[in-house]
This record gives structure tokens, sequence and C-alpha cells, in this order.
């Protein structure tokens, strides 16, 4: 199921709105894909354009690019993932999220996709 | 099963020593000593055997039966080149033997060897000259792209990066990096090679190379090959050809007929040298005249009189990349290979692999889905999306052919494609064993629909079923500090 609510790139990655910050994970369509996550390599705090490489994941199958779904400036990353990388996993809409973007044009959303389009985007994938 | 050091008894030994017959007792001076007790095992010979025998005994390669794997991984090894590699004149030599005075002379048989192993790869190749010094295949990438690097120097030409296809093996941009270029990873197109027209767009004057495996991962020959070097070469870059898969073309085309710059191969992929749990890899580099003042050092030269010496006054070269002259005993039997084939062989070799690869494919078409049609070279790729939709993903196939006595190909590689699984028979299986292996295949591939329970148990037949497969990423432990 494809939470309401939060917002979704083609690449897979959450982002979900409040107050003008944008926090970021990946869908759990994503994290099957994965497998298991081994290493999350996190962002540090600055600037960041729209589709830039925000993170990495290492599972056991792969090491993956996470894009940034908008521009704006990483203001907190979430640190647990660096002891409990499964967390994105287990919990990838919630305590897996990855970090929080104080977005630069939150209007920029209307590029990204809803939940029904996004449950479409997959289905056809 | 224990460990070695769990198995070791203090004082038990494998030899008696005689009598010391160093009569004066003297001291080291104790900077000469070591602090604390080297940790060595003590066990008797049998000891020794039997523990090496009861691991050989868990272990499953290529001498066992069919390993899916293919080339990318090791080719059967004929036991000709190990014998060969054993004579002592070959192994007891020392290596800075060629180096000192009157030396030369007494290896002139080991020298010929890598004389003339350059000459038998630029052949193969379609290349002027090759270094045999690169140690595995990643460091004939490294090694090629310094020579890239160092002709963009010598030419004077700004160039800022290399382009790489989305199929690309992950040791290219690896290379290419720390050559010092950005990356950029041209997209593939729909029939699995890299896009013509996205590559022709992203190639501009600040474009130092191209760098292609072909057949590529997909096992999909680029028809395009000759356009994408010319292009290249309009913007005075070079074109590099990843030899991983020669294995696919051997003596039926040649990277430099089509337009390639720089190559390397992996004697240990196509020239079936031993190599596991890491090494030792040899990944010689070979490249065109233009190039050739920048090879490595040393390189071995004939002279006048026949005989050959090693030459380090080499003013362009790239430098030092390895100690001596690479892995001799592993060119050493590749040299033995290709020279026990000939030509003739060698194109049986590549024939046998692209019809034993292709015939996979046709027979598992109705049972797996392939994502690219047509004909493949030496490796097909497949997609289990089918029997994961019932839960049965790449994994539990892998591990239900392991029950089935086979070894599972690479999975979950190339990650282009999902669920994938990449076979590659090579040329040495019979047609009897390939049917097994298929039958096993479509065996799986029914039970993935009856019964996809059945596969979280297996496999049953190992000494351990499923691994943690994330534990040791996750829980470094180098030294084996757990191991008491």
């Amino acid at each position: 199921m494809v939470p309401q609510g939060l917002y979704y790139t083609d690449q897979h990655e959450w982002i979900k709105i409040e107050d003008g910050v944008g926090t970021v994970g990946i869908t759990d369509h994503a994290q099957q894909q994965l497998g298991e996550v081994t290493f999350v390599e996190l962002p540090e705090n600055g600037p960041v354009d729209a589709n830039a490489e925000l993170a990495v994941l290492e599972s056991s199958k792969a090491a993956s690019d996470v894009y940034a779904p908008m521009a704006g400036e990483v203001i907190e990353v979430n640190e647990a993932l660096e002891s409990q990388p499964e967390l994105v996993n287990q919990q990838c809409y919630t305590d897996g999220w990855i970090c929080k973007i104080k977005l630069s044009d939150p209007d920029a959303v209307s590029n990204l996709m809803d939940a029904a389009a996004y449950e479409a985007f997959i289905t056809n994938e | 099963m224990k460990l070695i050091f769990e198995k070791s008894q203090k004082g038990r030994t494998g030899i008696l020593p005689g009598e010391s017959d160093i009569k004066e007792s003297f001291e080291l001076d104790s900077s000469l000593m070591r602090s604390e007790p080297l940790d060595l095992c003590e066990l008797s010979e049998l000891d020794v055997v039997r523990h090496f025998t009861n691991l050989s005994k868990k272990n499953f390669g290529v001498d066992d039966n069919f390993y899916s794997l293919g080339s990318c991984t090791m080719k059967y090894n004929p036991k000709v080149t190990e014998l060969i590699a054993s004579c002592g004149g070959f192994a007891n030599i020392h290596p800075l033997m060629p180096q000192l005075r009157g030396g030369g002379i007494l290896t002139q048989g080991a020298l010929g060897v890598l004389y003339e192993m350059d000459l038998m790869l630029r052949e193969i190749a379609g290349m002027d000259a090759f270094t045999l010094q690169p140690l595995a295949g990643a460091h004939g990438e490294l090694t090629g792209m310094m020579i890239m690097a160092a002709y963009h120097k010598k030419q004077g030409n700004h160039k800022t990066h290399v382009l790489v296809p989305d199929s690309a093996h992950g040791t290219n941009p690896a290379s290419a990096a720390i050559a010092g270029y950005d990356v950029k990873v041209v997209p593939g197109n729909e029939d699995g090679v890299m896009d013509l027209d996205a590559f022709r767009e992203m190639v501009n004057e600040e474009t130092a190379g191209v760098m292609l495996t072909c057949p590529n991962t997909l096992g999909i020959f680029n028809p395009h090959i000759k356009e994408i070097c010319d292009i290249i070469h309009s913007v005075d870059g070079l074109a590099y050809y990843d030899g991983a898969n020669l294995n696919a073309i051997t003596g039926r085309a040649r990277p430099g007929d089509f337009g390639f710059d720089i190559v390397h191969f992996n004697l240990h992929k196509t020239f079936a040298t031993p190599h596991g749990g890491g090494g030792p890899g040899s990944g010689p580099v070979g490249v065109v005249e233009k190039l050739t003042k920048f090879l490595p050092i040393s390189v071995v030269v004939k002279r006048n009189d026949g005989t050959y010496a090693v030459e380090y006054d080499r003013e362009d070269s790239i430098g030092y990349i390895a100690p001596f002259y690479g892995n001799f005993g592993i060119i050493l039997r590749a040299y033995v290979y290709i020279l026990m084939l000939g030509a003739k062989g060698l194109r049986r070799v590549s024939e046998n692999a692209v019809v034993n690869a292709n015939y996979i494919k046709s027979r598992l078409e109705e049972y797996y889905d392939f994502p690219y049609k047509g004909l493949c070279k030496h490796e097909c790729v497949l997609s289990a999306s089918r029997q994961a939709k019932n839960g049965v993903h790449a994994i539990d196939i892998a591990k239900a052919l392991i029950d089935r006595g086979f070894h599972p190909p690479t999975i979950y590689f190339p990650t282009t494609v999902p669920e994938a699984m990449m076979i590659e028979p090579t040329e040495t299986e019979s047609k009897e064993t390939i049917d097994a292996f298929i039958d096993a295949m479509i065996d799986i591939a029914k039970q993935a629909e009856t019964n996809p329970e059945s596969f979280k148990a297996m496999p049953k037949t190992t000494p351990v079923s499923r691994l943690d497969e994330t534990k040791a990423a996750k829980v470094l432990d180098l030294a084996c500090t757990g191991c008491e």
C-alpha cells in the first residue's frame, strides 16, 4: 500500500511536506527491490538541487543512489540509520526516513506524483 | 567445523627437527626479537591434511560440476597449464634475476614467454603493444585510464570526464574516477545496448574517452561499435575496451579493428588461469601505436642478437604499476593455453561459448522471462520476475539449484534487469551437462508455481542452509576476534 499524503518520484523516493520542510525516504517498492540495506551514506547538511544525489544505500545486491525529490537545504539527517540501516527496510515510511530538506520552492511538489499516480506507476513499471 | 587454530595443541609438531649443529650460544639483539611469540598453530601433518581435505569437501568448484558463473569468475583450467607452471625452471626462478649482472642469460626462457605473450595478445586484440604488468582486470582498467590521462596531458587536451554505459561493470567508473575523471553514465536503449543518440549528445570537447564492454554484461554485442569509436575520436577522445567478455569473440573479432585504442584482457577469465579468493589475476593492457610510449615499465625487448632483456628507460611511461613483471605464473599458464589451442582452437572456444549460451536461452524461454530478445553472445540474462510474483525470487532459485547439484549463476546483476540471473555456461560443458542444468531450471520453474513455499527451506544439502547475507557487511570482524 502506498501511503496517502506523501509525494513520490519516478526514482522511488517519497517526500512528506510539513511547514515548508520535506522529510525524504525511499518507498516500500524500492526497499523490496534493494533487499536488506547494510549501510546508509547520509548526506551532509547544506544546499541540494532537485534530482541531485542525496544519499547512497548499500544492500546485499547493489549500491544505489537516492536522489533529492526537491531542491532546498538539508537541515537534518536520520542518524539512527548509521547503526540501524535495516530501518530503511522495516519502516521505510516512518523511522526509516533519510533526511529533512528545507524546501526552496515548496510549490515544486506539483512535479511529483501523488499516491494514486505512484501506485499506477509501479504497477506499470 | 573448527578453525585450524582451534585444533592447535601446544608442542605438537609435524616434523622432528635434528640436533642444532651450532655449538656456540649467542643472543640476538632485543631490537631484532619479537615482543611476543608468533601465534602459529601446532599440529601434526595428518591433522593438517585432514583439515584441508575436509574443508575442500565443503567447497564447490568447476572441478565438481557445472558452474554457471562462467568466465565471470573462472573458466575450467586445463591441468596441463598447471604442469608447465610447476616446472622448476619457471617456478623457482627469482624475479630479481633478470636485473642482476649475468642474470639475464639465465632467465631467457621466462623473458621469452613474456615477449611472445605480448606478441600473441597483440594478434588477438588487434593492438600494437601490450603490457603484462597489471595484476587483475580492474588493475588493467586503472592502468588503461592512466595511459588515457597521460595521452591527454601530453596532447595538452583539457578533458574532464569519461562516459560509461549504465550496464558497465562497477569497476569501470571506479577506475575512471581514480584516474582523475568525472564519470557520466550513458543510458541503455530497449535493445539492451548503450543508446547511440544519447551518447552522441553527451560527447563534447571535454570528453576524455568512453569505456565499453562488448558484448556487454547482458551478453549483447553493440551493433554501433564502429560509430561509437568514430564519435569519440572526433573530439580526440579515446575508446577503451573492457575485455571482461572477450570469451564471446576470441579469434573472431578484434577490438582494434572496431576502433578501440586501449584494451584490457582478463587472463583469468578468457585464457583459463586459476584465480580464487581474490587472486592472483592478470589484466594485460594493449594499446594502439600512438599510446605505446605511455605503457608502464618494465618492458621486455628482443635485442638484435635474439636475446631478451628488460628495459626501463621510457621517458613518457606512466611508470611502475606493479612489482617486477606482473603475475608471471598466471601469464605463463595463459601462454600455454593459447599455444595449445592455436588460432583455430581459440575460434572454437568462442563459438562453443556462444552456442551454449544461446542453447540455454532458447530452451528456457518458455519458462522464464528474457528481457532482451534475439541471439546473445556468451551469456544470457533472464529475469525471475514471473516467479517473483509467486514469492520465489532469484535468490530462491539460486538456492534450489544448489540442492540440484549446480552452482548458481550470478544473480541480481546486471542491476538494470529486475530479479536478474546471468548464466554463462562457457565452452567446456558437454550437451549432457547443459541439458541437465536446463532440466533443473525447468523443474524449479514448475515448482515455483506449484509449491512456492518449499523454497524457503532451501538449500537442504549444504552444511549450512540460508546464510545471513548481510551480517558480514554490517558486523566487520576482519581479525577474527570473535573466533575464540
